[in-house]
């Protein structure tokens, strides 16, 4: 639905050249949640901006449903925003207009006539939760209620996409799960493609189906998010995913150990577990657990369980092979002597 | 004594009083009738923004410092034969008023850009990402955001209208600067030259609290 072919933006100031993105292409599939991370300057904006040519890439194309919005006419290309909501860490409200107002202006925008505003409008309201605020000014709303404005009027004519630059950064966690989920909705129930960019592992975690990671103005490493956690390969996402999951053993806790020491994930079915009771059923080993962790990916299980073995070798040996025999998602990643 | 020669000067300083306040008025009114709009095209003309054109805004930025630049005394009458084309005449309030605009409308014209570009670029981004057209950006997201800082302008330019209007008044433009020169100064009279600017001051007290109730009424922030 959205695909960007070989972007490249890059600033001019000051005589200086400054590459926000480099040679970007990417796929982003109808009805999907698409996440972005990177740290801060790794070009997240700039990407993003482009995607509604709020930043005119310096070379490449972007296509969404097909149409090459590159090439549209300052006309055509207006139209075609209407088509793409977009939302920011600052909310950018119309200060001078009510609630009500900022959102029957992107109404108004798009030509509709008043009664069908008025309606759009409480409508809009009704689903952000904010019929009570109607009408006050921004300066009088919280965090999230402003950015609950910014959806309503990012989703007040139908969009098939909504980018969201860094949406919930200035707000506190419970503000951030609440309209984190206002966005999950959203793409379930409207079915809109959702693109947000964030350096918070913890929201890709939280709503993303797909992610990349953005270096430098490159794209360095790309896929499901729930495959992304569990075989990161780059350092970078390594270090974001460790932000959120921490999945390795303390230091001290391997120091002054006997016996093998290995490591499972789990991956998927939470039942897998029950593999490890069947192991000291039918080898002689002891176990000794170190470290267990479950982290959620959205609703699916992602684990580790570090224990020591100790045994006989060629028991530990036999017991090892028997976990890689059992189960694909389990896997012996490490031997520690 | 001192009340009965204020009392003595009270119909020709009623008449002042309402020269000045209709100098300032109209001249007012045009310069802001002629400089939001010219305050808005310096601002989105700029780079990057709705209407980026450096050649329009190199011109207009051009043409607002060279009437700024300009003393208003020698403005005043370099503005003569353009008063006489305009009103007919070259001494009188209305003759004053031509003067007054001219050097008024590049004055608030300057003072709407600054305050727009107090606007946050955001917001504007926000507009045009909606899908809205210039136009419509200008009308629903810039001047109503604008709105506080353009209110001070007005109070600013005001005031200022009314120590231009006093000099006006050297070439005969008549109002309170007149008469405080006329009957004040070269008649040697304190009382009056007391009681005039006793008089400015008070209205430019009343502007300055007008202007920032306004301000303050509109500025939803
Ligand atoms: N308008 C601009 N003019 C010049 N350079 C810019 C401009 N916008 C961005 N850049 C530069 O492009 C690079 C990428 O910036 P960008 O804002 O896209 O990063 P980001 O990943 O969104 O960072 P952050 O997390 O801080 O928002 C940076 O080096 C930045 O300085
Ligand atoms: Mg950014």
């Amino acid at each position: 639905m959205i695909e960007v072919r070989d972007v490249t933006k890059i600033y001019s100031a000051k005589g200086k050249d400054i590459v926000g993105v480099k040679n970007v292409s990417l796929k982003i599939e109808k009805g999907e949640i698409f996440g972005i991370v990177g740290y801060s300057g790794a070009g997240k904006s700039s990407l993003l901006r482009c995607l509604n040519l709020l930043e005119k890439p310096t070379s490449g194309e972007i296509l969404i449903d097909g149409v090459s919005i590159t090439k549209l006419s300052k006309k055509e290309l207006r139209e075609e925003r209407l088509k793409i909501g977009m939302i920011f860490q600052h909310f950018y409200l119309i200060s001078a207009k009510t609630v009500y107002e900022n959102i029957a202006f992107a109404l108004k925008a798009a030509g509709k006539k008043k009664d069908e505003i008025n309606h759009k409008t409480l409508e809009l309201l009704k689903m952000v939760g904010l019929e009570n605020q109607k009408d006050q000014y921004p300066a009088q709303l919280s965090g999230g209620q402003k950015q609950r404005v910014g959806i309503a009027r990012a989703l007040a004519n139908d969009p098939k996409v909504l980018l969201c630059d860094e949406a919930t950064s200035a707000l506190d966690p419970n503000t951030t799960k609440a309209i984190l989920s206002l966005l999950q909705s959203i793409n379930k129930e409207l079915g809109i493609t959702i693109v947000l960019i964030t350096h918070e592992m913890e929201v890709v975690k939280e709503i993303c189906h797909r992610m990349a990671v953005m270096q430098d103005g490159e794209i360095i490493e790309t896929g499901d998010v729930y495959n992304l956690f569990a075989h990161p390969e780059k350092e970078l996402t390594k270090s974001f995913i460790s932000s959120v999951i921490q999945m390795n053993l303390p230091e001290p806790l391997l120091k002054g150990r006997k016996g093998v020491v290995i490591k499972i994930h789990f991956k998927g079915a939470i039942a897998e577990e029950a593999v490890v009771s069947e192991l000291f059923q039918n080898f002689k080993v002891k176990g000794n657990i170190l470290h267990g962790k479950i982290e959620y990916i959205q609703e699916t299980p992602l684990g580790i369980f570090i224990m020591e073995l100790i045994g006989e070798e060629t028991e530990v040996k036999r017991a090892m092979d028997y976990i890689k025999d059992r189960i694909e998602n389990l896997e012996v990643v490490k031997h520690v002597a | 004594m001192l009340l009965e020669s204020l009392y003595s000067i009270l119909p020709d300083l009623n008449k002042a009083f309402f020269e000045t306040l209709y100098m300032v008025a109209i001249s007012l009114g045009v310069s802001l009738i002629v400089g939001l709009p010219l305050g808005v095209i310096l601002f989105v003309t700029d780079r990057g923004l709705l209407f980026e054109n450096v050649w329009i805004k190199q011109t207009a930025g051009i043409l607002v410092n060279l009437i700024r630049s300009v003393p208003f005394i020698i403005l005043l009458v370099a503005l003569l034969p353009l008063t006489q084309l305009i009103t007919g005449t070259t001494i009188g309030p209305t003759a004053a008023s031509v003067s007054l605009s001219v050097a008024a409308i590049p004055f608030f014209a300057r003072l709407v850009e600054t305050s727009l570009r107090e606007i946050d670029k955001g917001v504007i981004e926000a507009a045009v990402a909606v899908g809205a057209t210039p136009w419509m950006i200008i009308r629903e997201v810039l001047l109503p955001e604008a709105k506080p800082g353009i209110v001070q302008a007005i109070t600013v330019t005001a005031i200022s209208l009314l120590g231009y209007s006093a000099m006006a008044g050297i070439v005969g433009g008549g109002g309170i600067g007149d008469f405080a020169i006329r009957f004040g100064y070269y008649r040697y009279d304190n009382t009056i030259m007391f009681t005039t600017v006793v008089l400015l001051i008070v209205i430019v007290q009343l502007m300055q609290v007008i202007g920032d109730g306004v301000a303050r009424a509109v500025n939803k922030r």
